[in-house]
Order: C-alpha cells, then sequence, then structure tokens
C-alpha cells in the first residue's frame, strides 16, 4: 500500500482555507496542513515534508513556493509546479481555476489526480464567489453615483428625479456610454467646480 | 494597418514604465497596437501567464528566460527576451537595527561605494545576514552574490529569501530578514515607512546590468514577425521619450495611478531622477542613471549580458547544462531584424567584454554613432563571453 499524500494548502482567509482543507479530507486519501501565514513560509512547509503544495494563483506569496523548485532548497526534494506532462489538461483546468500546485519530482500522475480534481472544484467556487461579491460591490457602488448625479441635476436644472435619472440616460445614450460613466463624468466635475 | 490588441501582463514597478508609457502616451497606437496592460501578483503568476499564452508579452526579469533555458524554476517554456527594458535600478537596503549599528560606527552612507558598504556591514553583523529579494531568478540575487562574493562578508555570510515586494516592508518589521535588495519604488517605501535605510543602488555592483527585459514565447517571437516588430518599436519609442528629462514628472505622474502603481508620484520621481533618499534622517544622494531606459543601445539584448547570467547561475546551481546554449534567450537577431526600419543605432557586435567600459567609448555600429556607457563590475574584473571563468 502507498503511503498516504501529504497536502499543504497555503491560505490566509480562515473560511476559504476551511473549505478547501475539508473538501481534501472528504475527497480521501490524504493528510491536509494549513499555513495561514506567509512569513517564513517555506521553511514552514518544508517542516511537513508535503507532496503536494496548494496555494491561489493570485497570492503574491507565491514567488515564496519558487525557492521549492530548487533542491538545494529546503526540502531537499525538488517540486515542480504541476503544469506539464501526462496531465497536462488538468493544468490549464488549475489555472483557470485559480489554484497553483507544487508537486514533488517524481509523483505519479495519477496520485495527483484525485488532489487536484477536488482543489480545482474548491478553488473554482471560490474564485465565482468572489467575482460575484465584486460585482455586486460594483454595482453598489454606480447605484451610488447615479443617485449623486441626480441629486445634482435636479437641484442645477429644478427638475424632478425621474426627469434627472431620463436627462442622465438620454446623455448617455447619446454619446454611447454608461449611465455609470456620465453620473461619475458629472460628480467630478461638479466637485471641480464646487 | 488593422488595430490589434495584445495583451501584456508587468509587475506594478517603476520599470515597467516603457509599457505603461508606449500605451498610455500613445506610442503603441502609433504602430496601431492597443496594449492590454495586466498586472500580475508575483513574477510566477507572470511568467505562467507568458507561458500558456494569457499574455503575449511580459516585463521579466532578466534572469527569467536564462534560467528557464537552464531548465530551473516551476514552469516549462520557451521564452525570448527580445529587448531590455531597463538597465540598473535596484537598490540594497537594510533594516533599522543593521541601520542603528551602521550610524554608531560613523558609517557615511555614500550610496555608491560598494567595497565600504560590505565591510561596514561585516562589521556590523554578527552571525548570517538574511536578504529578502523579489524572486529567485533576478537580477538582484546575482548582484548580491557577486557583491558578498567579492567583499569582506564573503559568499558565506547571506542567507537569501524570496520576499514579494510590497511585503518587504513588512518582512523587516517582523524582522524575518535584515536587509534586502528590490526595485523601486519598494525600497523608498521602507525609507518612507521609517523601517530602515538605503546602502547602495545595483549600479554601485554592475554599472551596466539588464534588470527587466520584455518577454515573448519563443514561438510567438519567431511566428508573428509583424506583431512582434511593431511591440519593439513601440517600446522604444516610448523609452526614448522616458530618458527626456521634460518627460519625467509626467512620467511619474502616470506611473502613480491607482490602475498602475497606486503610490503617491513623488516616491516615483526618485528613480526615475536618481534623486535618492536614504532614510528617516533624510540623506539625499544623486544617483546618476539610476536607472536607463534608452540610449547607448540601453535596449539591446546583448547575448554576452545573457551569458554572463547563465554562467552564473549555472555555477550557483550546480547544473550541467551548457550556459551558452541558455544565453541564446537574449534575441539580439530579432532586435536588429525589427529595429533597422527605425533610427536606432545598432552596434556591430552582439556580444561585448562586459564590465571593460569605464569611460563613454565610441563602438561601431550601424549609424556610426554610438557611445556605450561604462558598464563595470565594482570589482573592476571583466567578463569574456568567449572565454569565461
Amino acid at each position: 500500500m502507498q503511503n498516504r499524500l501529504t497536502v499543504v494548502v497555503v491560505e490566509e482567509d480562515r473560511d476559504r482555507a476551511i473549505g478547501i482543507v475539508d473538501a481534501l479530507k472528504e475527497s480521501g486519501d490524504c493528510e491536509v496542513f494549513l499555513i495561514a501565514h506567509h512569513s517564513a513560509l517555506a521553511r514552514k512547509i518544508a517542516a511537513h515534508a508535503p507532496d503536494i503544495v496548494l496555494i491561489d494563483i493570485d497570492n503574491p506569496t507565491r514567488d515564496m513556493m519558487e525557492e521549492l523548485t530548487l533542491a538545494s532548497g529546503p526540502l531537499d526534494r525538488p517540486v515542480a509546479m504541476f503544469v506539464s506532462g501526462a496531465a497536462g489538461g488538468l493544468a490549464q483546468a488549475a489555472i483557470e481555476a485559480g489554484v497553483s500546485a507544487y508537486v514533488v519530482d517524481g509523483l505519479a500522475p495519477e496520485r495527483v489526480k484525485p488532489v487536484m480534481d477536488t482543489a480545482i472544484a474548491r478553488f473554482s467556487m471560490v474564485r465565482r464567489m468572489r467575482q460575484e461579491l465584486a460585482e455586486t460591490r460594483r454595482a453598489l457602488e454606480e447605484r451610488k453615483v447615479i443617485d449623486r448625479a441626480k441629486g445634482l441635476l435636479m437641484k442645477a436644472k429644478g427638475i424632478d428625479e425621474d426627469a434627472a435619472y431620463a436627462l442622465l440616460r438620454k446623455t448617455a445614450m447619446d454619446q454611447g456610454r454608461k449611465v455609470a460613466d456620465v453620473a461619475e463624468a458629472l460628480v467630478t466635475a461638479a466637485g471641480l467646480l464646487g | 494597418m488593422r488595430r490589434v490588441t495584445l495583451p501584456v501582463a508587468y509587475m506594478p514597478l517603476v520599470d515597467a514604465a516603457p509599457l505603461i508609457i508606449a500605451q498610455e502616451m500613445g506610442f503603441a497606437e502609433d504602430e496601431a497596437i492597443a496594449l492590454d496592460l495586466i498586472a500580475a501578483p508575483s513574477w510566477s503568476s507572470l511568467r505562467d501567464m507568458l507561458g500558456f499564452g494569457r499574455v503575449d508579452a511580459a516585463h521579466m526579469l532578466s534572469p527569467v528566460p536564462v534560467a528557464m533555458g537552464l531548465g530551473l524554476g516551476g514552469m516549462t517554456a520557451s521564452l525570448a527576451a527580445i529587448s531590455v527594458l531597463s538597465v540598473n535600478g535596484n537598490v540594497i537596503g537594510i533594516g533599522r537595527p543593521l541601520e542603528d549599528k551602521l550610524r554608531a560606527q560613523g558609517y557615511g552612507f555614500d550610496f555608491a561605494d560598494a567595497r565600504a558598504a560590505a565591510s561596514a556591514l561585516k562589521s556590523a553583523s554578527s552571525g548570517k545576514l538574511v536578504f529578502g529579494v523579489p524572486f529567485p531568478f533576478s537580477m538582484h540575487v546575482e548582484l548580491l552574490r557577486y557583491w558578498v562574493e567579492r567583499t569582506a562578508l564573503g559568499a558565506d555570510s547571506i542567507e537569501i529569501r524570496t520576499v514579494p515586494p510590497p511585503l518587504m516592508a513588512e518582512a523587516l518589521e517582523a524582522g524575518d530578514i535584515d536587509a534586502f535588495c528590490v526595485g523601486e519604488p519598494w525600497g523608498s517605501v521602507v525609507v518612507d515607512r521609517g523601517l530602515g535605510a538605503l546602502l547602495l543602488p545595483g549600479k554601485a555592483i554592475w554599472q551596466g546590468a539588464p534588470e527587466k527585459v520584455l518577454a515573448t514565447r519563443t514561438d510567438w517571437a519567431e511566428t508573428e514577425p509583424d506583431l512582434v516588430g511593431r511591440l519593439m518599436r513601440a517600446v522604444w519609442q516610448s523609452s526614448r521619450w522616458l530618458a527626456k528629462p521634460e518627460s519625467r514628472i509626467a512620467a511619474a505622474e502616470i506611473l502613480s495611478r491607482q490602475r498602475y502603481l497606486d503610490l503617491p508620484a513623488e516616491l516615483i520621481d526618485r528613480a526615475l531622477s536618481g534623486r535618492m533618499i536614504l532614510s528617516g534622517h533624510g540623506e539625499q544622494r544623486q544617483c546618476d542613471d539610476f536607472l536607463r531606459f534608452h540610449g547607448a543601445a540601453a535596449s539591446f539584448p546583448w547575448r554576452s549580458q545573457a551569458k554572463w547570467i547563465a554562467h552564473r547561475l549555472a555555477r550557483a546551481h550546480g547544473l550541467s547544462a551548457d550556459p551558452d546554449t541558455a544565453a541564446r534567450v537574449f534575441r539580439s537577431d530579432l532586435y536588429r531584424q525589427h529595429m533597422t526600419q527605425t533610427d536606432a543605432d545598432l552596434p556591430g557586435a552582439s556580444e561585448k567584454l562586459e564590465g571593460a567600459i569605464h569611460h563613454p567609448t565610441a563602438v561601431g555600429s550601424t549609424r556610426g554613432r554610438l557611445n556605450l556607457l561604462p558598464d563595470r563590475f565594482f570589482d573592476g574584473a571583466v567578463f569574456d563571453p568567449d572565454a569565461p571563468e
């Protein structure tokens, strides 16, 4: 029987980290460790002697992982980013999902696959949620700017709210721009003039 | 000419200026291209984006394509350095505890003498000094190693750790590192946060260090000659604009914007003007050519520069791969091919003795008016690309 795989997950956000760790544990035969803080990252990783290290692709501390690709590094076992060879398709999926994996040299692709499948699914979900949150925030911001622009127009031209919005929309359509962009330009201009 | 949009990745640093300015000041537009500039969160991400085809070109640490040519690092792909984006521009700095000790010794912080700085550091330190650098394959690491090997400090005096530049100040504060070598504006950020002082500019170690390159995938560079040429020329025009003193203020303003560096223009201006503030004590030093983008064949990818990098890397990592083969990633051939249509003055040779130029020197070139600037190593050594030590 082969030994259980040791997986280290590097993730600062506590809730996200718990989700990933739990999913990996459920998926089967691996031991999972979490590193939440990037201080002395390479040393902490080396202490676990992991087979696989997973880290968010957008995490700037990813560059610290690059040290582990050198055989003279603290692991004394070279790792490669999980990119090429037999599992090439998986690598592309991983990149799209926003997870980068560092795998110890010589580990068979079929042993990596279950872990990666789980990680990809989990990171995709996290990424989708983050995008949705960002979009909601942006929509909220746009709403606020449009409200301020409407207020400025109502005051300056003595018109009501509906008329103010209609004016914004017409201007946006005439100029081929978004209502929010026109509103923002108006608010900025008013700020400069006021 | 049909306008083409090229996705291009960069790291938010002052030396990403040639790409940012090419887009912002219309030099890309002149070549009928638009640069879709994507800020990368880390050097490894940037490399992966380029390797996997998410972007077509990138602002990259000059040793990265060479290291990949030697089989080093977490990704295998063949990258080409089609031009040099910047020469010099790094700083070596130290945290407060070391700064205080150096002051107590009466060290003058001249920001120039590499040997004196090493000796001062040697007597101020007990045990190994831990240096933070942005990436394991970087000019930062090469300059640091070269410096300690050839001074009072000695090769075993330091330990090098990777710390992403925006976290350098934090790592100093936490005591994870004692000192650092980083690209601007991150050294100045450390100074302004009162966490340390600048010791040396990169050019005090090597005056002609190729810092960042414009990199593409090798296959793209070879199969898209038209786009490569347009990109290369747009960036060249941009760097020419950047080299004019009257462009400096506008350049600092553009770089400081939220979507690029998102830091005060004053901080960015220090690297562009070479007027560096060294510490919270307010010492100011003028360092000419602190960071160079243009002129004196600055953007020419000298094969000999790549060989220097390749030989250093091969030795440091005990590699048997042929360094001269890896050095071919610096594509002086493509540079010549695409730049002949401009008024760039191209050097006659693609290799030079690195470190041999001590005064501005006229060399053979296509237009006959090329002067190369000093490229001295601090110890006066000369690297002969045909007979590396």
